[in-house]
C-alpha cells in the first residue's frame, strides 16, 4: 500500500502557513514566518560596523547570520542554548542563500545582522528561518534584486512530498532536500539532500518545490502588503 | 508583455517587475535585470517621462552631499570632531568646518561642542562609506541646545518636513515647540511645555508610521486640533 501522510496532506500540499512583518519594533526589519508548527522570527541590524576589523570587507558590506533554537523549542529534550554545529551551518547556509539578492555594495566595511530565533520546531527550520530573515531584510530596506523563499521536500518510502515535517524527516530511508529559491530569476540559492535520490525523483522534486516556493511567496508578500499597504498611494 | 506594469505611485516590494522592455530607464533603487526593470526595496513608484525612480518606504541612511543632518558628538581629536550620524561609520566635523568663528589651534575644542552634544550639520564631502566630511558652517547649522532627541525612519523625513516645510510648520504652530530634522532621522524638539512637547512626538510617530497613507497632511491637522483643545 502506497504511503499516506500522517496530518492527511496531499503529497504538493503544504502545511498552514502565516506571516507578519514588523513584529520587533526595536529591531530595523523583522518578521515572524510559521509553516505547520515550525515558527521562525528574524530580526536584522544594521548595516553596522563590523568588528573584529579583519572580517570587514572594503568592497561591500558584510551579511552575518545568526540561526538559532530556543531551549523549548523541540518536543523531545531540552535543546542546549549557545552555538552548535548545527546551527553553524545553518547560520552558513542562510547567509550563502541570501547572499545571491542581497546588494550590499553602498555598505562597504559594514555588516548586516540577520538573528532568527526557532520558537517551535517540526523540521524545516532552516526553510522556514531564510523565509523568515529573507521577508525582515526586506522590511529593513536592504536592496535586494528578489525575496528568497525556501521550502524542503523529500521522499518517505516511494512518495515525492513537499515540505516534509518531522514525522516524515525521521522515517527510514527518507530523503530530505530543503532548497532555496528566487522566484524571479529561477535560480536556487539553497539545495541540500540527506538520502539517496535517483535523478528522476530528484529533478521532480526540484519542480514540486519550485512549485510550492510560489505559494509561500504569496505568503510573504501579503504580509509585507499587510503592513505597507498596496494599490495607489496619493500623496 | 512590454512596457509599463505598474502605476505612478504604485507600491512595490523587491523583486517586483516595474517595467519589460527598453522604453523606460531605471533610477534610485529600479534596477535593470535584462529586459526588466526590477525593483530592489518597498517603496512607491515615481514617474518621470521614461524614467522610473522609487520612493523607498523604508531603509538605511545613505549619506549625501548637501544633505543636513543631525549629529552626536562622540570623540574629540587634535583637528576636530567625530559625529554619530546613524551610519556605520563615525563622520568628521574638522577644525576649519567647526564654527563661523576662527578656532585657535591647540584650544580646547570641548567649549564648542563636548561629547554628546547634537550638531546640525551640513555633508560637505563622501569619498567613502569610511570618509564623510560635515560642516557647522552655514545658517541653521551649529550647536543645538537642550531638547528631546529621538529617531524616525531617514525614508519618512521628507514627509515629516513637508512640501516647503509644511508639515512640520503645522506641528510648531500648534505646540509652539521648535523643532529641527535632519535628514538621517534624528529629530531634536524643545519646547516651553513638556505636553507640548509629547504632543509634537507622537504627531511625528503619526507621520512616521502612516506617511505613505494619503490625506495625512488634513488627519495630522485634525489629531493637533482635537489635542490641543483639551
Amino acid at each position: 500500500m502506497a504511503y499516506k501522510r500522517e496530518d492527511g496532506r496531499k503529497n504538493t500540499e503544504l502545511r498552514p502557513m502565516s506571516a507578519q512583518v514588523g513584529v520587533i519594533p526595536n529591531a530595523d526589519g523583522s518578521a515572524r514566518f510559521q509553516i505547520g508548527h515550525t515558527i521562525a522570527i528574524a530580526a536584522v541590524y544594521g548595516p553596522r560596523e563590523l568588528h573584529p576589523q579583519f572580517l570587514q570587507d572594503p568592497m561591500k558590506g558584510v551579511l552575518r547570520c545568526n540561526y538559532n533554537m530556543m531551549a523549548f523549542s523541540g518536543s523531545g529534550d531540552r535543546v542546549r542554548p549557545g552555538p552548535s554545529r548545527r546551527s553553524k551551518e545553518i547560520s552558513l547556509i542562510m547567509e550563502k542563500s541570501l547572499l545571491p539578492v542581497l546588494d550590499l555594495s553602498k555598505y562597504a566595511g559594514s555588516v548586516v545582522d540577520v538573528f532568527v530565533e526557532l520558537l517551535q520546531t517540526d523540521a524545516g527550520t532552516r526553510c522556514a528561518a531564510i523565509t523568515a530573515a529573507s521577508m525582515a531584510l526586506a522590511d529593513a530596506g536592504i536592496p535586494m534584486k528578489d525575496l528568497v523563499t525556501a521550502v524542503a521536500c523529500g521522499r518517505v518510502e516511494d512518495q515525492l512530498i513537499v515540505d516534509v515535517d518531522y514525522l516524515e524527516d525521521s522515517h527510514e530511508g527518507g530523503v530530505d532536500l530543503p532548497m532555496a529559491m528566487s522566484m524571479n530569476s529561477d535560480e536556487i540559492t539553497l539545495l541540500q539532500m540527506d538520502g539517496v535520490l535517483d535523478s528522476k525523483s530528484l529533478k521532480k522534486l526540484l519542480e514540486m518545490g519550485k512549485e510550492a516556493c510560489l505559494t509561500i511567496k504569496k505568503v510573504q508578500l501579503d504580509a509585507l502588503k499587510k503592513k505597507y499597504g498596496t494599490g495607489v498611494v496619493e500623496v | 508583455m512590454s512596457g509599463l506594469l505598474v502605476e505612478d505611485r504604485n507600491i512595490v516590494f523587491p523583486g517586483d517587475i516595474v517595467a519589460q522592455g527598453m522604453d523606460y530607464l531605471p533610477s534610485g533603487d529600479i534596477v535593470r535585470i535584462g529586459d526588466s526593470l526590477i525593483s530592489t526595496k518597498i517603496g512607491l513608484i515615481s514617474l518621470n517621462n521614461r524614467i522610473v525612480k522609487l520612493i523607498p518606504l523604508t531603509g538605511p541612511y545613505l549619506p549625501k552631499r548637501h544633505d543636513t543632518v543631525i549629529g552626536c558628538v562622540v570623540s574629540i581629536g587634535m583637528s576636530g570632531w567625530r559625529l554619530d550620524i546613524r551610519w556605520p561609520f563615525e563622520a568628521n566635523l574638522g577644525l576649519a568646518e567647526g564654527s563661523s568663528e576662527f578656532i585657535q589651534r591647540n584650544s580646547d575644542l570641548s567649549r564648542y561642542y563636548g561629547v554628546g552634544d547634537y550638531v546640525r550639520v551640513e555633508i560637505t564631502n563622501v569619498a567613502s562609506s569610511r570618509i564623510i566630511d560635515l560642516s557647522a558652517k552655514g545658517p541653521g547649522l551649529g550647536k543645538l541646545g537642550s531638547g528631546r532627541v529621538f529617531f524616525v525612519k531617514a525614508t519618512r523625513v521628507p514627509r515629516i518636513i513637508g512640501k516647503q516645510g509644511s508639515m512640520v510648520g503645522l506641528i510648531k504652530e500648534h505646540t509652539g515647540c521648535r523643532i529641527s530634522v535632519g535628514q538621517n532621522g534624528v529629530v531634536w524638539l524643545s519646547g516651553e511645555d513638556p505636553v507640548k512637547e509629547e504632543l509634537a512626538v507622537r504627531a511625528i510617530r503619526m507621520i512616521e508610521r502612516e506617511g505613505h497613507i494619503s490625506g495625512l497632511t488634513d488627519r495630522v491637522q485634525e489629531f493637533l486640533k482635537k489635542e490641543t483643545k483639551i
